[in-house]
């Protein structure tokens, strides 16, 4: 007696099709599973066991089960072969029929009694049941809305029982109620209106927005560099439907969606403390898992602090910086996941964080200082088109009037991201022959005088210039990586 | 640079006569750079100061080198962080020529962070050491170094000092052997003018321009062309005539947006009339 279920396992974001193969066979009562599976998926056997059980459905006495997960090379790992497992014994038991059950996918974890439990990575699993054929994936009732934005039909289920009388036909589907569609936009990141004062800084985090650059924020604490970061997000333009499931598919694997807001609609934010470690942080882990940057993925990753990341963290960003993915090769596989985020970094600009700020007075050596800088490699300061010194505003600045909201900083910078598309602006040679100037007179290096080069041309975008004037360049100069900053 | 260091000894007629009439010359000097041993008989001053300096320090002693350096004076400084480093590139950035003087031997880099400006000192003045190639640096051979630089200058520049700190050394050679000492005054609270205050009490020149120093060696300041600056630049020059300013404060005070009040901050700090550290825009005098 053999029947089979479908599922899908992930390799990184990759659904990979899986059957569940389940064989009874006369003998010493046994039950196996094959296939390379990991621990939480050897457990199976015993939530399987006892769920069918809770079911009020027979569980196959005297009978050995073998249950081979194939193809039997590929790593399977976690809880969400519960339900594909004991839904393919009891289609050989021919407790409901091995036709319906071929017709459906099936994702789901079992709890002892029998109810059903959502698992991370669903929208992934049914992105590969649409891709393999099936037109339906059986999962928890809290994993349907994702489902459903892979373009397939969720069969909402709670109870194993439920199931099995749906694929008897003796129930109809139970409905699936698409969620309003407020709740697949994103909610609102924190506005810039909150910000007082700080109109320099607050001009580059626009430039950033519209031309998708890095930024430094250097000051002392308490100078609203944080507060400045976590309001990039609100000022991006809203992903687009694809860079969306984009972004989602990432968030899913990693189990961060919350059940009531499915879509990551508006860029993510991420920011790891400095105590995270590079797997964390760039991905990886004895099974490839994406780390923060690909959270961060079409969105912003804050790192606050950046001086107190250990330097193999900062090192293992450059390669995601330049290539905007991240490649995880392992015995269990190997992964790719995209990582095309904006990086923000903040930092004081000593030790003991005084420089910048007029009311005390810095007492940090030479050699401390030197230290504290030579964290930051040159060629990770290379990263940041551009950066910023926020010095401390003084109390008047405080009482200055809110600033301008993100909404209306976010319309400039969409209306600049669609100039860069359509009408890239070109140097004036007037514009050209200085930033020469500057290479010679500042110091520069090449990829410095390229970051420069495009930083203008954000600038003349977003002054919807038709070219890169003088005073463009001269601007995009003012945000170089401050020569200070780089260990002199 | 050669790397070639060249011995020249107190009876070679080479010998800065300057240097030989102090109370205790040194047997020989060892020399290294493109620059003509010859140099260390040229009118020269010493521009010195704390390693731990402001950035007011910082920009004086720039500003201040750059223009006796472009008035035809040899800068001569220890190359050691903070305002000995900025004497040194002030006098490059005129293009003039700077000696170091080292407190180990001529071959030594030292501090290494300024292995680049030694290198740039070199290609047209001098390193200049008393100790023998090879010799480490050590803090109690820095006085002696001090007494050198006092030595091949008529006149020594203080920029900042602390009490009881190395410039004050520098100065009090200079005294006893009666050459000029004069001291850039400073903010009276700061700890980091409290030396040159104390210098300025006690009699030394006060130099609030470099006409005051060239005036020593009746030499006239050379008026360096001034490139034409744009409307929104020179407004915001003129406010950061009342002080070191943030370029918020700046823009909230003229009313210039951002955008083009960084483009003209920019321009000034290209045309060497701002300098910018920690944030903080300032005029240079």
């Amino acid at each position: 007696m053999l029947a089979r279920a479908i599922t899908h396992a992930l390799v990184g974001l990759e659904p990979r099709k899986v059957e569940v193969e389940a064989h009874l066979q006369p003998g010493i009562p046994g039950f196996a599973i094959v296939g390379l599976a990991d621990r939480a998926c050897q457990e199976a056997k015993h939530r399987v066991r006892s769920g069918v059980v809770s079911a009020s459905l027979e569980w196959p006495l005297n009978r050995r089960i073998t249950v081979n997960l194939a193809p039997a090379a590929l790593r399977k790992e976690g809880s969400g072969f519960d339900l594909p497992i004991s839904l393919a014994i009891l289609a050989a038991m021919r407790q409901l029929p091995p036709e319906r059950l071929a017709e459906h996918a099936a994702v789901g974890e079992l709890a002892l009694d029998g109810r059903i439990r959502p698992v991370v990575g669903t929208l992934a699993v049914a992105e590969g049941a649409r891709r393999s054929g099936l037109s339906r994936l059986v999962c928890a009732a809290e994993s349907a809305p994702e489902a459903a934005l892979a373009g397939i039909e969720p069969v909402p289920v709670r109870h194993l029982a439920q199931v099995v009388a749906y694929l008897r036909g003796e129930i109809e589907a139970p409905p699936f109620e698409p969620l309003a569609d407020d709740a697949l936009e994103g909610l609102p990141a924190p506005d810039l209106a909150d910000l007082r004062g700080q109109e320099r800084a607050r001009r580059a985090l626009e430039i950033a927005a519209a031309g998708a650059h890095n930024l430094l924020l250097a000051g002392p604490p308490g100078t609203g560099k944080t507060m400045l970061a976590r309001r990039l997000p609100g000022i991006l333009p809203p992903l687009t439907r694809q860079e969306a499931l984009e972004v989602t598919r990432i968030h899913s694997v990693a189990g961060l969606l919350p059940a009531d807001r499915p879509l990551v609609a508006v860029p993510p934010f991420r920011a790891p403390h400095h105590g995270a470690s590079a797997p964390a942080v760039v991905g990886g882990g004895p099974s490839p898992r994406p780390g923060e940057v690909s959270l961060a993925h079409r969105g912003v990753l804050l790192l606050d602090e950046l001086p107190e990341f250990p330097r193999s963290v900062l090192e293992a960003l450059r390669q995601p910086l330049e290539d905007g993915v991240v490649a995880v090769s392992r015995v269990g596989g190997h992964a790719l996941f995209p990582a095309r985020f904006q990086l923000i970094g903040t930092m004081n600009m000593c030790p003991c964080g005084a420089r910048g700020d007029p009311a005390v007075e810095c007492g940090c050596t030479a050699q401390r200082l030197g230290a504290y800088r030579e964290k930051l490699s040159r060629a990770l300061l290379d990263r940041f088109d551009l950066a910023v010194a926020m010095p401390r505003p003084r109390a008047v600045e405080l009482a200055a009037e809110p600033g301008e909201s993100s909404t209306a900083v976010r319309e400039r910078v969409i209306a600049a991201r669609e100039h860069l598309r359509t009408a890239l602006p070109r140097r004036t040679d007037a514009a050209s022959e200085l930033l020469s100037n500057a290479v010679d007179r500042l110091p520069l290096s090449g990829r410095g005088r390229v970051r420069v080069a495009r930083v203008a041309r954000t600038i003349a975008a977003l002054a919807g210039a038709r070219a890169v004037e003088p005073a463009h360049v001269a601007e995009a100069l003012s945000y170089r990586t401050p020569g200070e900053l780089a260990a002199a | 640079m050669g790397a070639e260091v060249l011995r020249i000894r107190r009876r070679d007629s080479l010998f800065p006569p300057l240097l030989a009439a102090i109370h205790d010359p040194p047997p020989a000097l060892f020399l290294r750079g493109n620059g003509e041993p010859a140099t260390l008989a040229r009118a020269a001053a010493a521009v010195v100061g704390a390693r731990a300096c402001s950035a007011y320090g910082r920009s004086v002693a720039r500003s201040l080198s750059r223009d006796l350096a472009a008035a035809g004076l040899v800068i001569v400084s220890g190359m050691a962080r903070g305002i000995d480093g900025e004497a040194h590139r002030g006098a490059l950035e005129a293009g003039g020529t700077t000696v170091a003087v080292l407190g180990c031997g001529v071959d030594r880099d030292y501090p290494a962070a300024h292995a680049e400006l030694a290198r740039r000192i070199g290609e047209r003045g001098l390193v200049v050491s008393e100790y023998e190639p090879g010799i480490e640096p050590a803090p109690w051979r820095f006085p002696a170094r001090n007494r050198i630089i006092a030595g091949l200058c008529s006149a020594t520049v203080i920029v900042e000092a602390r009490e009881r700190s190395g410039a004050l050394i520098t100065a009090d050679f200079a005294l006893e052997e009666g050459r000029d000492v004069l001291a850039v005054p400073g903010e009276i609270t700061s700890s980091l003018s409290a030396g040159t205050n104390a210098l300025l009490r006690l009699g030394a020149i006060p130099v609030t321009c470099a006409g005051d120093v060239l005036e020593l060696f009746d030499l006239a300041p050379i008026e360096m062309s001034q490139a034409e600056l744009g409307a929104t630049a020179q407004e915001a020059l003129a406010f950061l005539g009342d002080g070191p300013r943030t370029a918020d404060e700046i823009g909230r005070a003229t009313g210039i947006e951002p955008g083009s009040l960084a483009a003209s901050l920019m321009e000034l700090e290209l045309a060497g009339r701002v300098t910018l550290e920690d944030g903080v825009y300032r005029a240079m005098v």
